[in-house]
């Protein structure tokens, strides 16, 4: 696929170039990846949707040439289940980061798996808050060291992937930036998914992260993914002690059998009840009149 | 041939869930709160009848945050919340002023701060609606003083919504929401409904944030082919953020001039035995009520006293409240709170040479007719 001049086609027009993420930083790739899928699904429409919450990578919705909503931190998910809620045709994508989802977005993404509305959430997590010049993440690990744990991080770390699982995603993958044709396939997979799909990317934020935790390039940090990231199946043959550090990449969940949000809104609500009667206080005049005069012959006084 | 007519003995809230289906709200998201709940349970039931859609947010910064998606999807959205809620609101309630989304909360006021009286009235809410979210943006709120009157605000709430592009708060109290009022509402094809604003041109020339002659945007909806960026940071007419600060200026502008050059077209209040009167009461919302009833207990007493009973407290009608309190001896402000529009009134009332008074509950009970009897005579 000559990509090159497909990426041009759906980036938007007009808008400031280059973009603002630092060399190094593994959006872009996602960005790409993003587009292949939607060619490859031919989902590149007026019908789909970006939305985007706050911090590096929810500034993916300014880049696309799609309809795109840029909100509030922690919300994109809840912006979107409103999105695709009030217009189910649509195809919802949400780009946040692991601040977002994980921290000030918790609630919504639980519940959004939960709900398994029709959304694909896209998490980039970087471990870090970039974009505020690297405080520590629900995800940053325990002992680095970031703006806001300059002494070593204490805290236990989320993990998304499981975390969606668990609230009930039907779809839910990990892969990472230097994976990248198996990014490009999960990203697709997720796309055609009916169902709250989650897509946790690890991506290296060398400027505020990386920097701080001995790695000297952006280039050691890709390395790092190399030789730390194990395909799932691998993984689950790797006996226990010697899990410690590494990461699963995979497809962890795919369900088909659970009945999408909208859908069954429609189905079980909407379509049982459409033009019945609303309770709007209206009576027909001929029917009270009726109503009265059995009352009144029945000794009621009217 | 059966003729349909709607009466009945019902709720504020109530009369506030029939009004948002009549106006064309097709869209609720909500979180339970006393009292306004019956709104959403009602809606619940309500909406997919007429083909809305209704759903239970995990909390309210989701409910208000999927109401601007809603929004942005084409359909007319309403929240119903109280206090607590409504603080949680704020911030996508600021995200909605900024973007222009129209979108309707409806506020069923109790007694606060936090979470306060869950089951009494209060109007403590009044100057949160106008500047509960932080930066500059103004505000359309309206406060009904009956259960027949929740029902025309609720319509005139929906409809500034589309027609303003801006968030509407609707301020009832848990009197207004829980009593039971017979009333006569109209049929459904007998309301005025507005519809917002579509643009004409095609996509390529669309500029989603132009600055038009009458400061309204035509709004373009998801999926049609705008292709358009919506963001709460500051922008400029193709919603491209920007930190220009010709841009910025222009911006927080049109967003204030957009609701104030249409002001008196937004203003509703009624004068009750104002022609004559010495003194001039002003109240709004439940405590209108009884400021009512006083006026006719004074003046039986001699004492001649007229009623400004406000319903559109945002944007504030201060040209109205200057008009009626010139030449008068003094004014008094009811509230249920500890005051809040009285403020307003003092402002509007400046270099009058007229003293303002104010009469205020925060108890969670109602101000009584012969409280306020009591405090014209004191004055």
């Amino acid at each position: 696929m000559a990509f090159d001049r497909t990426a041009h086609k759906y980036l938007r027009k007009n808008f400031k170039m280059p973009t603002i993420w630092c060399s190094g930083c593994g959006i872009g790739i996602i960005l790409g990846s993003i587009f292949k899928a939607l060619e490859d699904l031919n989902m590149t429409g007026d019908n789909t949707v970006f939305v985007g919450g706050i911090g590096c990578s929810s500034r993916i919705p300014f880049y696309v040439d799609f309809d795109a909503l840029h909100t509030t931190h922690g919300r994109p998910i809840a912006f979107a289940t409103g999105v695709k809620f009030a217009k189910p045709d649509l195809n919802v994508v949400v780009v946040a980061g692991d601040g977002d989802t994980a921290a000030i977005g918790g609630n919504h993404f639980i519940h959004a798996c939960r709900r398994n509305i029709d959304i694909t959430l896209i998490v980039i997590n970087n471990k870090i808050y970039g974009m505020t010049g690297g405080q520590y993440s629900p995800t940053t690990k325990s002992g680095e060291k970031t703006t806001t744990s300059p002494y070593g991080h204490i805290e236990r770390s989320f993990d998304i992937s499981k975390l969606a699982a668990a609230a009930g995603a039907t779809y839910v993958a990990r892969s990472s930036v230097y994976h990248v044709t198996h990014l490009d396939k999960i990203i697709k997979e997720a796309f055609a998914h009916k169902g709250m799909s989650v897509v946790e990317i690890m991506s290296p934020c060398w400027t505020t992260h990386g920097r701080r935790n001995r790695f000297k390039t952006p280039v050691e940090m890709y390395k790092w993914l190399k030789d730390n990231m194990i395909p799932l199946n691998a993984w689950e043959k790797l006996p226990e002690d010697k899990r410690a550090g590494k990461i699963p990449y995979g497809v962890f969940v795919n369900k088909k059998d659970i009945p999408e949000y909208c859908e069954a809104y429609y189905e079980h609500i909407i379509k049982p009840n459409l033009n019945k009667k609303r309770r709007d206080f209206s009576e027909d005049i001929e029917a009270m009149k009726i109503k009265l005069e059995i009352k009144a012959k029945e000794g009621w006084h009217v | 041939m059966s003729e349909f007519k709607r009466v009945g003995i019902i709720q504020g809230n109530e009369a506030c869930a029939v009004a948002a289906i009549d106006a064309g709200v097709r869209f609720f998201a909500g979180y339970p709160i006393t009292p306004s709940t019956e709104i959403a349970e009602m809606l619940a039931a309500e909406l997919p009848k007429v083909g809305g859609r209704f759903i239970q947010m995990e909390d309210e910064l989701g409910s208000m945050a999927a109401l601007v998606g809603a929004s942005f999807a084409g359909l007319k959205p309403m929240t119903a919340t109280s206090g607590p809620g409504f603080s949680l609101m704020q911030e996508n309630l600021g995200f909605a002023a900024m973007v222009e989304a129209p979108c309707v909360v409806v506020n069923v006021q109790r007694g606060g701060p936090s979470t306060g009286l869950p089951t009494k009235a209060s109007q403590g809410d009044v100057m949160q609606a106008k500047w509960g979210s932080h930066g500059n943006y103004p505000i359309i709120a309206l406060a009904p003083h009956t259960v027949r009157e929740v029902y025309d605000a609720t319509v005139m709430a929906v409809n500034f919504a589309e027609e303003y592009r801006t968030p509407v708060v609707l301020l009832l109290d848990e009197v207004i929401g829980h009593m039971r009022e017979r009333v006569v509402l109209p049929m459904p094809e007998e309301i005025k409904v507005v519809n917002r604003k579509k643009p004409s041109e095609p996509p390529e020339f669309y500029k989603p944030y132009k600055h038009t002659e009458d400061y309204i945007p035509p709004m373009a909806i998801f999926g049609e082919g705008y292709r358009f960026l919506t963001t709460g940071l500051f922008h400029d007419e193709m919603g491209f953020p920007t930190s220009d600060d010709n841009e910025i200026t222009k911006l927080v502008k049109r967003l204030h001039k957009k609701i104030y050059a249409h002001e008196e077209k937004i203003w509703r209040y009624e004068e009750f035995m104002t022609e004559d009167a010495e003194y001039l009461l002003i109240a709004y919302g439940s405590a209108a009520r009884a400021a009512k009833e006083a006026v006719l207990l004074t003046r039986k007493e001699g004492k001649k006293v007229g009623l400004l009973r406000i319903l559109t407290v945002w944007p504030f009608p201060a040209k109205i409240v200057r008009e009626l309190a010139n030449g008068k001896k003094a004014v008094l402000v009811c509230e249920l709170n500890y005051g809040e529009l009285v403020g307003e009134v003092e402002r509007a009332t400046k270099g009058l040479n007229v003293p303002v008074f104010f009469k205020g509950r925060w108890d969670g009970e109602l101000l009584h007719p012969f409280e306020i009897r009591d405090f014209i005579k004191g004055v």
